[in-house]
């Protein structure tokens, strides 16, 4: 009786979840919090708090893989209708920071309408193509493309490059698994490659400066290339096997910056050495695969769509954040997905990937 | 169109797609094997470079510790101060034998047994590459000879540092706090406040009283200094460095002199005073006894030290002031008499029999009053001045509790004073309601939660259920003395601004105005000018006076009595005796200082207490000190008689 109750439960709970990919996430998980540890100075404090906003996660992540993506798809259009709503408010009345304008104060709390974007804008794409598969021309490809712009600029405008490029980055993912024709995909790379010229001179200074630290960080040691240049002493100065747990000299003499956060791959790598790092990224790329896997089993040309763009997003944060972190991309705040230290940016990824379990559950026999 | 008519052959789509989603896989997988190769090049080809630049981090980013803020008494004394020394630093990691290198060390310079244990602790409590002071403290001398040594031992350094001192000690350790070594604790407050930045390389932060409540205006803002080191890890040059910005000073309200004659004049007595400036909430003195040395927990108390504060039976760590709550006993009584005058349950002037014990209706238990016999008849005033529990029992029976609450409620009594320390005690002002959530649990049934209308009467005189911190009874001596101007009482008066020296006042203008009429405040103070004239309870204390001065006085039962028995202090153990309470303020026409005193087990208000404070009046107020006391002073106020210098030791 006992027994059967129990499975039934775990049954019950199980269901809806992809087994392969929480299984993933899990050793994600346990090496992310290994490396907090370390990063925090050992500190409890961010442990439980990390462990209270991953059990949130984890329940959005149920919650939603439980919906049938039918039910989320109709969610698509309101949703970029509020994102685009909110973005416009930012505009309006939004809180500046740093120079740059990105929140909104809604009473209760401050909320960061591009956040939402990430996710909308990919949704509403799958939308839009799905209801209009059978009649599919250019002209609707031109329609997308407006859609993908409308909120991009508006996020360029605040100014966040990072995000505008992600939200973007996540629209033209879609676009591709839709069949965007080859010609238009090349000819477009091409004519942005011409055009940054003109990009660099339309850039803040910060962003500017940014980029010529990566080409020659030794530039200005002390100022822009610091934190590049301590985040590659360290993974460096990891070796093969890293320096062992809590040991890494980098991490605890506070040489490297935001280390709980955007930087804790340095963290771990120097502590974890180049064997650590093959590691996390089999885990990610076994993610990814599984994810792509579900992408190709998807029913509908939405549920295609969408869990192809979630997929390709997912792969642009490891990468953006690793390849800053091992100094061959700028830095932009990009954490690393499951790994970095943040509760929101773990909720909306586990959003992400919440609605591609539920996409996955409607495999085609 | 073509394209449209091919998308729609479900065989050709799903083609496309498995093509393109290939496309995409075998593009991510190229980028991560491009990090792989990142990675490779940097942890395997370019490894031995990254060790080498790790170990020797050529440039250090050192952080500049900020200088504390000062906190200085009214008359610009320094309570608080910042002294420049030695300590000698040990790092765990840079020495290959730790042991034989301090044995070697003390050869050199003296490392006692209790230094040795200290070393181990912080040893424990950080890692290996974090410098771990040996040696505190160290003079000119013993700093000048190790570093002639220094060469001998990598990883040892002799470096200046900054020690907080508190020269009153015991003097002012319940007002100041003190400052301690940053615990795990600490640290993790620090993490969730996203402060820790500010205290990197901070030893200390304040742990207790004003160096825990105004951490932030004193500890100042971190500098930073870029150093570039040689392989020996030994500073070249500076490259740039942002000066930190040091801790802001605190000015007190409170008086070093008045706070030292209070002292003197308690002696070895238990007990507590606060006294307050009724014209704007400023604490003059605020005293616990017994007190501690806070300079003990600077750097960490030693067990046996611990032990015997910790488990003395008086109790020195805790602040009686703002955590002891007793019950007020009469002092009780002028303040009731101002809520008997609003609530109309009296007329000034109104005479009422004032016999030797009062009884409910229908009821043969005797409230009895103090003075067996009675004091005949009396007016609110006199009765205040003769303190008669009689005519209070009555006056609280026919008021009932809920209309006593509200107006009590009024001098802040029952509710914190919102005092600038933390952990102040929030005191009982009894109601029905509060009897029935102190009594709600299971342990009690609905007869305890009920309030009975004997309960009242008992409350009238200031016993009962009633319970208040001395710094709540000041408190509201102030306000009334103020007539109803209400000041949150505040020991640091203003705090100057380590950067540009401006001055902000901490509470300029009274928060609120009581709504009593300015008649009954009058008549109250009348009443309480005649406790110190022939024939009220405080009439010998009032000889002599070269101002005027009103008070009530006040005896807390510590111990139930029995009805029928009677009370002998004699017969009972020292700590079942009562306390004696004394409230006061003057000059009654223009107040300066007004007081509340307890002393512990010291029987009548008049025996201990207002003693007390009379002598602290005439101190503060014609600056006249008994020699005796004088004699035992440890700071050197100016003299009247001109006998001392006026200049202040430190």
């Amino acid at each position: 009786m006992q027994v059967s109750l129990i499975k039934r439960l775990s049954r019950t709970i199980m269901d809806p979840l992809d087994g392969w990919l929480l299984a993933l996430l899990a050793g994600v998980f346990v090496l992310s919090m290994v490396a907090l540890f370390s990063a925090s100075n050992q500190s409890w404090a961010k442990i439980d708090n990390k462990l209270v906003y991953t059990v949130l996660s984890l329940i959005i992540m149920w919650l939603l893989a439980r919906l049938s993506p039918q039910t989320v798809m109709h969610m698509a259009l309101p949703l970029y209708a509020t994102g685009i709503l909110l973005l416009v408010g930012v505009e309006l009345f939004g809180i500046t920071v740093n120079g740059s304008t990105r929140w909104l104060n809604i009473g209760i709390a401050r909320i960061q309408p591009s956040e939402i974007m990430k996710i909308a804008l990919p949704m509403m794409l799958a939308w839009y193509f799905q209801k209009y598969e059978t009649t599919l021309n250019w002209r609707h490809y031109v329609v997308a493309a407006v859609l993908i712009v409308i909120p991009g600029l508006l996020i360029l405008k605040q100014p966040d490059l990072g995000t505008a490029t992600l939200v973007m980055g996540a629209g033209f993912f879609a676009l591709y698994f839709a069949g965007l024709s080859w010609k238009v995909i090349i000819g477009g790379g091409i004519t942005f490659l011409a055009s940054l010229p003109v990009v660099w001179n339309l850039m803040h200074d910060y962003q500017r400066k940014r980029v010529l630290t990566l080409i020659d960080p030794m530039e200005d040691p002390l100022g822009a290339g610091y934190h590049i240049i301590q985040s590659m002493i360290a993974i460096g100065s990891g070796g093969v096997w890293g320096k062992g747990w809590l040991a890494g000299s980098q991490t605890h003499l506070d040489y490297i910056p935001e280390r709980t956060t955007d930087f804790i791959f340095a963290v771990y790598s120097e502590e974890f050495g180049l064997a650590g790092n093959l590691l996390l990224l089999a885990l990610y790329l076994g993610i990814i695969s599984r994810c792509l896997l579900i992408t190709a089993r998807a029913p509908t040309l939405y549920g295609r769509l969408l869990a192809g763009a979630i997929t390709l997003s997912f792969f642009v944060y490891v990468f953006v954040n690793m390849g800053m972190v091992a100094g061959i991309l700028p830095v932009v705040g990009v954490p690393l997905p499951f790994f970095s230290y943040g509760g929101t940016a773990t909720v909306s990824l586990a959003i992400g990937l919440g609605m591609l379990m539920g996409i996955g559950k409607l495999q085609r026999r | 169109m073509k394209q449209a008519a091919r998308l729609k052959d479900p065989q050709t789509e799903e083609r496309q797609l498995y093509w393109r989603l290939l496309v995409a896989y075998l593009f991510m997988v190229l980028m991560l094997l491009l990090l792989v190769a990142r990675f490779v090049w940097l942890q395997v080809f370019q490894y031995e470079h990254f060790t080498t630049l790790a170990q020797n981090n050529s440039i250090s980013l050192v952080p500049v510790q900020p200088n504390r803020g000062l906190i200085v008494d009214r008359n610009g004394i320094e309570l608080a101060r910042n002294y420049a020394s030695y300590t000698l630093e040990l790092t765990p990691d840079k020495i290959d034998n730790l042991d034989a290198t301090i044995r070697a060390l003390g050869r050199i310079v003296t490392i006692t047994p209790r230094d040795l244990k200290r070393f181990q602790k912080f040893q424990s409590e950080s890692k290996d590459f974090e410098p771990v002071p040996l040696r505190l403290k160290m003079d000119d001398i013993e700093a000048a000879r190790v570093a002639a040594n220094l060469w001998r031992f990598p990883g040892v350094e002799v470096k200046a540092r900054l020690y907080r001192d508190y020269p009153y000690k015991e003097l002012t350790s319940h007002v100041l706090g003190y400052i301690g070594r940053i615990g795990p604790r600490d640290k993790e407050r620090m993490a969730e406040d996203e402060n820790a930045a500010n205290y990197r390389g901070a030893t200390h932060i304040g742990k207790l009283g004003l160096e825990a409540v105004y951490e932030g205006e004193l500890h100042g803002q971190n500098g930073f200094e870029e150093i570039e080191t040689d392989s020996a890890g030994r500073a070249v040059r500076s490259l740039r460095r942002t000066a930190p910005v040091h801790g802001n000073t605190l000015q007190l309200a409170l008086d070093i002199h008045l706070q030292d004659v209070a002292d003197k004049l308690f002696g070895a007595r238990r007990g507590a005073l606060v006294a307050i400036d009724p014209q704007n909430g400023g604490v003059l003195a605020l005293l616990s006894k017994p007190s501690f040395d806070p300079n003990l927990f600077i750097d960490g108390i030693d067990s046996q030290s611990w032990q015997s504060l910790n488990e003395d039976w008086q109790r020195p760590l805790i602040n009686r002031a703002i955590r002891g709550m007793y019950p007020p006993g009469s002092t009780f009584k002028p303040f009731m008499g101002m809520a008997a005058l609003h609530a109309g349950a009296i007329g000034p002037n109104e005479v009422r029999p004032a016999p030797g014990y009062f009884t409910l209706p229908g009821s043969s238990h005797q409230f009895r009053d103090s003075n067996p016999r009675g004091n005949g008849s009396a007016n609110l005033a006199r009765a205040i001045a003769v303190s008669s529990d009689t005519f209070f029992y009555k006056l609280a029976w026919d008021m009932g509790i809920d209309r006593i609450h509200p107006l009590l409620a009024q001098f802040g009594l029952g509710s914190r004073t919102g005092i600038d320390l933390d952990g102040e005690a929030v005191g009982v002002l009894p109601s029905k309601e509060w009897k029935a959530r102190r009594f709600a649990g299971p342990r009690y049934r609905n007869e305890h939660r009920r309030w009975l209308p004997a309960d009242v009467v008992s409350i009238g005189i200031g016993q009962g259920f009633n319970a208040y911190t001395p710094l709540q009874m000041a408190n509201a001596t102030a306000v009334l003395a103020n007539n109803g101007r209400a000041f949150h009482p505040h020991l640091v008066q203003s705090i100057t601004d380590a950067r540009n020296g401006r001055t902000r006042l901490i509470e300029a203008a009274p928060y609120k105005q009581l709504p009593f009429r300015q008649q009954h405040y009058d008549y109250i103070k009348q009443g309480m000018q005649a406790v110190m004239q022939p024939g009220g309870t405080g009439a010998r204390l009032g000889q002599g006076l070269q101002y005027s001065m009103a008070g009530k006085t006040g005896t807390a039962q510590v111990v139930q009595i029995k009805q029928g028995a009677k009370y002998n202090a004699g017969a009972l153990a020292e700590q079942h005796r009562d306390h004696s309470w004394f409230i006061a303020f003057a000059p009654v026409e223009q107040p300066k200082i007004a007081v509340a005193v307890i002393v512990e087990n010291a029987g009548f208000g008049a025996a201990a207490a207002a003693p007390i404070t009379r002598a602290l009046f005439d101190y503060y107020l014609t600056g006249k000190l008994p020699d005796d006391i004088r004699s035992q002073l440890e700071t050197f106020p100016p003299s009247v008689t001109g006998k001392q210098d006026a200049s202040v030791a430190h």
